[in-house]
């Protein structure tokens, strides 16, 4: 069970939160325009690396914010957790 | 009975003035306080304690710990026997009973040892080859196989133990509580740290309890002790013995079973076990080592064993595990347990040692006592079946991978074996750290590793006492500053003077001197060198597979004592180096760990959470049989005297049509929705649209996931300018409130909108039925009831039975409805003011199953009954629920290719000849048997009291087009075929008129 | 306002009347249920400061804005849930005015305030071996030097949902549980307790 430092509660353990999958994925602004292979990449497409992964995660029996989590999907080393909103870390960070 | 005649006169740690008794395979014997089941069965001359997995060969105690391959034992009787206990970890008890496990009829004549008769003929992979096909056939071979084999009895009745759980945080948890663990221990606790310090046997010191070794001026134990002494008086340390750290998990989280009276013999309804929850900010792993065999003919006769659990025996339990012994060895450890059997009055006959040259104190001080040490040769075979008698001994030929002429017999009923030593890395490996080969030692030591651990002591590879102390001292510091505590100050130990050893030769296998002869590697499995030179020879590469196909390293030993010899000879057959072909992965538990520890107190009634409604109690006095609905107890029926569930059912309907019906819906999923932005909201949570909705007036809306599937659905009311109340399914409750807050959270944070949930807080009863406004105007104060002023789809605020109360005019029935919802402690003086006053209208309380029939005749969809994660509102025949004006979620799946397929199936109603189970699929083309082209499956089936017929509602291909035709439900097991009509889903009322009025 | 005597609590089905004692003086471990306590759910954002200064007024004290801290004064307590959400108790008598001064004193503001008395109970849960009775079924770190009075924590217990508040030193906790899975967690909680010397006191709600 990983311990997971919530940004708002700290550090709590795994189950109290759920999963929510790969961060950063924005909701297309008009749906509409796009065709189903774009609409199916959002919708369905997703990394899954061998390495460092950004994803969300909801703190549902604590706080119920969500917010983000940077884990090694191999060691499951946790080496960020940021705010809903703030930027990804790393090379692609801005 | 018998003397304990193999008992030393004096020391060890036994008391000699409490005797115990017990019985083994239905014989009586003594033993005494402080003995393990194992010693006390050597003190009394047991040698035979059970028969091998496959050959069924005739086996001995070989170990003094939790690696013992060969004396698994049945415990006790009735519900609390217990299965494959290793004797050697068995504490002693008075009034203990135990039996070997794999024999039949004794473990003195087995009929199964037949096979070691025709070992030839089981080679590994023996069943797989054999018994496979035809593959028909298998299940016969199985009973009879399965009879042969299978260890232990499972009890069939219920465990009458208890079980239970601790979570636990510390800033240094110290596995092992030898030298290492104790010196880290003492260290953390002395800089402040929150210490746990565990240990799996009943009291600390490890290695010390059995080497009697000594530390400056004292022995072992009694520095063990005097540190036991000062680790108590520290507030924040916490030790757990007779307790196994068994798994250990990313981040530091650590699993451990105490056993509490395992070693009273756990009466019945005792606390037997806890299972402890450890979350640690470090680590200290000292869980020592374990000594390995020596590979060669016949290595598996009782009376063989490992050096370091003779010298253990002597020790700790004051037992002369033999009369005459031979030791057999490739590294000087050996040396020290010889001279520990020499002078407990055992009679060394030799000590064989396959390296050319031995040197080292352990060495000298062997031949120094006159004892023969013979240098650069091997054991090629021993002699005895049931009890060793003697061994067979060759010189090694010139380079070392053969023999010379010249055998020699040696006389001995004792042969200790020293193959050198494994550091138990097995926790330190679970999630995931890496071990290395060390060239020197001849072992697997760890090496990196994510978590934040520190291992000690013979665990990483040190074997001295005074390097085992040092490390864990070292250890202990570290794992204490780590955690942001201050250094004690200097070290209190003197610096580290390593010993004079000599260094290890491994010799891992050698040819057979003869043909068939059996070299057991993994004793428990009875896997040979040749079955693992068979496998690579069968082009098995990986170790994982050989381990499957061999079946080496399985069973509850795991291997321990033996992997490190197959990995050795799968890589010596396969030319390559033990680093390249690498260990099997480490998974846990470390040791079995019952399933009653496992469980806890999550049992019987606790067994999960239940969830009951404010009104739970007059449901349970008035008969309700009730439905699980996730964690919810809700009343299925509520049967009179006489009546079966159908006749419950049917009179529950029919009061809802032609009366009135009272229902508990307090489990429906609720929220409060605040701010200016909540239509805005809405309008993109929900397919429909919310723009217009006026307050005081309430709205059906379907929620789709962004797959355009229908997702869950439920009436939302205005109750003012910004503030929308939403219901959910009961089900759906949890996953919706966390849905929308997603959406809020993550992508439309710039609305102003907060969501609560008052699930919990509202009971809610539902009148339905043509009498529903006499009830309810009976108790309602201030609220105008009247159609014309309090319409269908409205919602009120007033009192009802004097209770604030919010009034919804909804229908789930399709009769006059209104769900009147107040704070949860007046939901029962609610619901009894409603017995009241409903008696003259006869108001009965109906079920979820009542009023599902109700829904189903109005072709009403229960969301997760009649959908599955697979159905768009078109399919549903809901398009007039779909906004074209506005974007929501799911919408753009509406459009894509598959959403829009013709042959879609589609929600339509069945007109059955007789009724069908729920999941029944439907063909077009009916045939004799399968297979048949399904094109539908019934999602919903009841009994219509109101029709006079049984209904159901189904998804079929291409549905709406299919109105009027006859399709059928072959029911294969039952043997016959329901023809059904497609019609609408819609049986009862299709106008809706009985809704306005 | 409703008739308060028609009011009942969740435990009402285990017919806890006949067993309540007066604490036993050797008990180690009390429970009770804190019956009827008012509660009000409020969602406001923490940086209108505006807002904060109202709340302030009207409760006597300042939201709490760390998080699992707890702010209080006499009978009325704060509690932190999370960045925009907090828990305000009083006696019952409080409910109706203080959710009306609530109410009315921020009605210019965006925000959530509403009434969830009845969406949870509250147990008490004190005695020396309080802690030990929770860390059964509880993963969050209840040391003293992780978690003390005044500390408030939204969390599981016993696979249950349930807000945690450390209310005295001894140690003695509130344990705010869900209306519907109350009678469960109660029974938990006995089960839990029964290897300790455990009583269970009349309410003091």
């Amino acid at each position: 069970m990983l311990l997971i430092d919530c940004p708002y509660c700290g550090p709590r353990e795994e189950i109290e939160f759920s999963y929510g999958g790969e961060a950063h994925i924005e909701r297309p602004k008009q749906p509409d325009k796009l065709s189903d292979a774009e609409w199916a990449d959002y919708l369905f497409m997703r990394n899954n690396p061998k390495g460092p992964l950004a994803e969300r995660w909801c703190h549902s029996y604590g706080c119920r914010r969500w917010f983000n989590v940077e884990r090694h999907t191999v060691t499951h080393e946790i080496q960020r957790v940021y705010k809903m909103g703030e930027p990804r870390g790393g090379e692609e960070g801005t | 009975m018998k003397r304990q005649r193999y008992r030393l006169d004096v020391g060890a740690r036994i008391d000699r003035g409490k005797t115990l008794r017990f019985s083994f395979n239905g014989k009586s014997y003594e033993g005494f306080d402080g003995d393990t089941l194992a010693s006390a069965l050597l003190a009394n001359g047991v040698r035979l304690v059970g028969r091998s997995f496959k050959y069924h060969r005739p086996r001995g105690i070989f170990s003094a710990g939790m690696e013992e391959p060969n004396a698994l034992v049945q415990l006790g009787s009735g519900a609390a026997s217990e299965a494959n206990l290793r004797a050697t970890q068995v504490e002693l008890f008075d009034g203990l009973e135990a039996a070997s496990v794999n024999c039949w009829p004794s473990v003195d004549f087995d009929i199964w040892a037949i096979n070691d008769r025709f070992s030839s003929m089981l080679p590994a992979g023996f069943y797989y080859k054999t018994f496979m096909w035809p593959k028909k056939f298998w299940h016969q071979y199985e009973k009879v196989i399965r009879r042969g084999a299978g260890l232990g009895t499972a009890p069939e009745l219920p465990d009458q133990n208890i079980y239970d759980k601790r979570n636990q945080h510390c800033e240094v948890l110290v596995v092992g509580g030898g030298p290492a663990g104790i010196s880290a221990a003492l260290e953390a606790g002395r800089a402040g740290a929150r210490v746990i310090l565990v240990d799996e046997q009943a009291e600390l010191g490890g290695a010390l309890l059995g080497n009697g070794e000594h530390i400056e001026s004292r022995s072992g134990v009694d520095w063990a002790l005097a540190a036991r002494t000062e680790l108590d008086e520290m507030p924040e340390v916490h030790i757990l013995t007779r307790t196994t750290a068994f798994g250990y998990y990313h981040h530091n989280y650590i699993l451990m079973v105490e056993r509490l009276s395992d070693h009273l013999g756990a009466p019945a309804g005792t606390l037997r076990q806890r299972l402890w929850k450890i979350r640690a900010h470090q680590v200290v792993l000292a869980t020592g080592a374990i000594e390995r065999p020596m590979v060669f003919a016949d290595n598996d006769r009782p009376g063989i064993m490992l050096a370091n659990a003779a010298r253990t025996y002597v020790n700790r339990y004051g037992v002369r595990p033999g009369n005459r012994a031979v030791l057999y060895t490739n590294n000087d450890s050996a040396y020290h347990a010889a001279h520990d059997l020499a002078e407990a009055g055992v009679r060394v006959e030799a000590v064989i040692d396959v390296r050319p040259n031995p040197t080292g104190e352990g060495v000298e001080a062997i031949r120094q006592r006159g004892i023969k040490v013979l240098a650069y040769h091997a054991l090629v075979g021993t002699v005895g079946v049931k009890r060793l008698r003697g061994i067979e001994v060759l010189a090694l030929n010139e380079k070392g991978d053969g023999f010379s002429d010249g055998l020699q017999r040696l006389r001995c009923d004792l042969l200790c074996l020293s193959g050198g030593w494994n550091p138990t890395v097995h926790l330190f490996s679970q999630p995931g750290g890496k071990l290395n080969f060390d060239e020197l030692k001849a072992c697997f030591v760890p090496g990196e590793t994510n978590e934040a651990v520190i291992v000690a002591g013979a665990a990483n590879g040190v074997f001295s006492l005074q390097g085992c102390l040092a490390g864990g001292a070292a250890a202990g510091r570290e794992a204490a500053a780590k955690t942001g505590l201050e250094d004690p100050g200097a070290p209190s130990l003197l610096p580290v003077i390593p010993a004079e050893e000599g260094p290890i030769t491994p010799v891992w296998h050698l040819p057979p001197v003869s043909k068939g002869e059996m070299r057991f590697v993994d004793l428990h499995n009875d896997v040979t060198a040749s079955d693992l030179e068979l496998a690579t020879r069968e082009g098995y590469r990986s170790i994982e597979l050989v381990k499957r196909y061999t079946t080496a390293g399985m069973g509850p030993d795991q291997g321990r004592t033996g992997n490190m010899h197959a990995l050795a000879i799968v890589a010596d057959t396969l030319g390559r180096s033990i680093p390249e072909v690498g260990t099997t992965t480490y998974r846990a538990p470390y040791t079995p760990v019952p399933y009653g520890a496992m469980a806890g107190r999550d049992v019987g009634a606790l067994a999960d959470p239940i969830r009951m409604t404010a009104i739970h109690g007059w449901h349970e006095r008035s008969g309700a049989v009730f439905d699980d609905v996730s964690q919810w107890k809700r009343p299925w029926y509520y049967p009179r005297p006489g009546e079966d569930m159908n006749a419950a059912v049917k009179r529950e309907c029919i009061a809802a049509r032609t009366g009135v019906a009272i229902l508990d819906a307090s489990t429906l999923g609720k929220i409060e929705i605040h701010g200016p932005d909540s239509a805005k909201y809405l309008n993109r949570i929900y397919t429909n649209g919310w723009s217009k909705l006026a307050i005081g007036r309430c709205r059906y809306g379907l929620m789709l996931g962004e797959d355009g599937m229908v997702m869950d659905d439920g009436v939302t009311s205005r109750l003012g300018e910004t503030h929308y109340f939403m219901t959910t399914t009961t089900g759906g409750a949890a996953r919706v409130m966390a849905w929308m807050e997603d959406w809020l959270q993550c992508e439309w944070s710039d609305l102003k909108v907060y969501l609560t949930s008052v699930t919990e807080q509202w009971a809610t009863l539902s009148i339905s039925g043509p009498n529903a406004r006499r009830v309810l105007s009976d108790l309602a104060e201030g609220v105008d009831l009247a159609p014309e002023s309090f319409p269908h789809m409205a919602v009120r605020e007033g009192k009802v039975a004097g209770i604030n109360a919010r009034i919804f005019r909804v229908s789930f029935t399709g009769e006059l409805g209104f769900e009147v919802s107040v704070a949860n402690s007046y939901g029962l003086a609610l619901w009894q003011a409603f017995q009241r006053v409903g008696e003259k209208y006869d108001l009965t309380p109906i079920g979820i199953e009542a009023l599902h029939v109700l829904r189903a005749e109005k072709g009403y969809i229960a969301v997760g009954h009649d959908t599955d994660g697979s159905v768009t509102p078109g399919d549903l025949g809901m398009d007039w629920l779909v906004s074209s004006k506005k974007d929501f979620l799911g919408r753009r799946s509406l459009a894509r290719s598959d959403s829009i397929r013709p042959d879609r199936k589609q929600f339509v109603g069945l007109k059955l000849e007789a009724r069908v189970p729920e999941g029944a699929q439907i063909v077009s083309e009916l045939r004799r048997r399968p297979p048949m082209k399904m094109i539908g499956h019934v999602t919903s089936a009841y009994d219509s009291a109101a029709l006079g017929k049984s209904i159901a509602l189904a998804l079929i291909e291409r549905g709406h087009e299919r109105m009027g035709e006859t399709v059928a439900i072959p029911l294969t097991l039952e043997g016959r075929v329901v023809k059904a009509e497609i019609v609408s889903p819609v049986f009862y009322d299709p106008s809706g008129e009985r809704l306005n009025v | 306002m409703s008739d308060p005597s028609l009011r009942q609590t969740p435990l009402a089905t285990l017919h806890l009347g006949d067993r309540k004692t007066s604490p036993a003086h050797d008990a180690t471990v009390r429970l009770a249920e804190k019956i009827f306590i008012a509660k009000i759910n409020l969602r406001a954002d923490p940086s209108n400061r505006k807002l904060m200064r109202v709340f302030e007024k009207v409760l006597g004290f300042a939201l709490p804005l760390e998080s699992n801290t707890t702010n209080g004064k006499a009978v009325r307590s704060a509690l932190w849930l999370g960045p925009d959400e907090w828990l305000i108790t009083a006696p019952s008598s409080q409910e109706q005015a203080l959710f009306k001064a609530l109410s009315e004193a921020a009605e210019a503001h965006h925000l959530a305030i509403t009434d969830v008395s009845d969406a949870r109970t509250v147990f008490l849960l004190s005695g020396p071996n309080a802690r030990d009775v929770l860390e059964k079924g509880c993963g969050l770190d209840l040391h003293p030097r992780a978690f003390q009075t005044g500390c408030c924590a939204q969390t599981r217990l016993a696979r249950t949902g349930v807000l945690l508040h450390q209310t005295s030193d001894e140690p003695a906790y509130d344990i705010h549980v869900s209306w519907s899975f109350a009678a469960y967690l109660w029974i938990w909680l006995e089960d839990a307790a029964a290897e300790f010397n455990v009583t269970i006191v009349a309410d003091d709600g």
